[in-house]
């Protein structure tokens, strides 16, 4: 079976992110305020695998072993089966 | 003695540093090439600064999966020296031979200017040519250089003297308008549990010759030929 796993990675709470900052400061110069703005990104890979399960498990070790830095990164892994 | 230089894609400092050791020093180096998976017949390493892999996903991410570095991380069982210098720095953190993780600037501006640091432990092969508390100037070029450790690693670094130098202003003092990057508590530079594997953002490669203006950095090089001549 085929599946998409869409990854986010995010800063762990406390992280300076001063892209996200920057982003804030430039949105009130439009008018817009907000509480505050925070930088992700995003994953998307296609892979095959047995079951919804087995796909998780095998992107959770993607992410372990290089996708994210579990030093400053937390994570999130959705799963579609892919049509 | 044979120190390497480990080449990836997008190292840019490389030469910079085969020439201080090789031309400067007088000693036997060579550049290695991130494919050739053996360090056989080698005494020490040098990862040079650059952009490996454009900084693809994080700096130094994807250099510190290449299987050259098992051979890296074998050389330092061994006891051998390993220095790695801003990308090199980087790479090392994310291959975990080094505590700890290198963000973005606080300021995220790339930053390219000669830094004042104090030299906080002499207890590294890196570093035994210095004085203790010693206030030298090297320049640094980051973006990617905010050290930031979690609290217990950071406590792990400090009590065993692991800090091997931090950002400070001309007094000695680590300011906070001395620390370029947002670094926790001004840290430039750490070593490893062995203490034989040192990172530090500043660039001494860049500082090894009176006609650059400085000769400071090769004190460091030095330490670590001094350091593989008694030890290897």
């Amino acid at each position: 079976m085929q599946y998409q796993a869409t990854v986010k990675i995010e800063q762990k709470p406390g992280m300076l992110d001063p892209e996200g900052t920057t982003v804030k400061r430039a949105l009130e110069h439009l008018g817009y305020a907000s509480e505050s703005v925070k930088t992700a990104k995003l994953f998307e890979i296609v892979l095959e695998a047995e079951s919804a399960a087995a796909a998780k498990q095998q992107v959770d070790e993607m992410c372990q072993k290089l996708i994210a830095n579990p030093i400053v990164d937390k994570y999130s892994i959705e799963i579609e089966e892919k049509k | 003695m044979k120190i390497a230089i480990i080449q990836f894609g997008g190292t840019n400092c490389d030469l910079d540093v085969l020439h201080v050791l090789k031309d400067v020093m007088g000693l036997e180096a060579e550049t290695v090439w991130y494919k050739q998976e053996v360090l056989n017949g080698f005494d020490g390493v040098v990862i040079p600064g650059g952009f490996s892999y454009g900084d693809y996903l994080r700096a130094g991410a994807i250099a510190a999966r290449t299987s050259i570095m098992d051979s890296v991380k074998k050389l330092a069982a061994e006891g051998k020296p390993v220095m790695g210098i801003c990308n090199g720095f980087q790479v090392l953190t994310e291959a975990r031979m080094l505590k700890g993780a290198l963000t973005t600037n606080a300021y995220p501006k790339f930053r390219c200017h000669w830094a004042n640091l104090r030299v906080e432990t002499l207890d590294t092969p890196f570093t035994s040519r210095f004085k203790k508390g010693e206030l030298i100037s090297l320049p640094i070029a980051h973006m990617e250089g905010k050290f930031y450790a979690e609290e217990a690693d950071l406590a792990e670094l400090d009590e065993n003297e692991r800090v091997a130098f931090r950002y400070v202003d001309e007094n000695g003092k680590a300011t906070e308008e001395a620390n370029p990057n947002g670094s926790v508590e001004n840290i430039a530079g750490i070593v490893n549990e062995g203490r034989n594997v040192l990172g530090l953002m500043p660039h001494p490669e860049r500082a090894s010759e009176a006609i650059l203006g400085s000769e400071t950095g090769r004190k460091l090089f030095e330490s670590m030929a001094d350091y593989i001549t008694e030890n290897f």
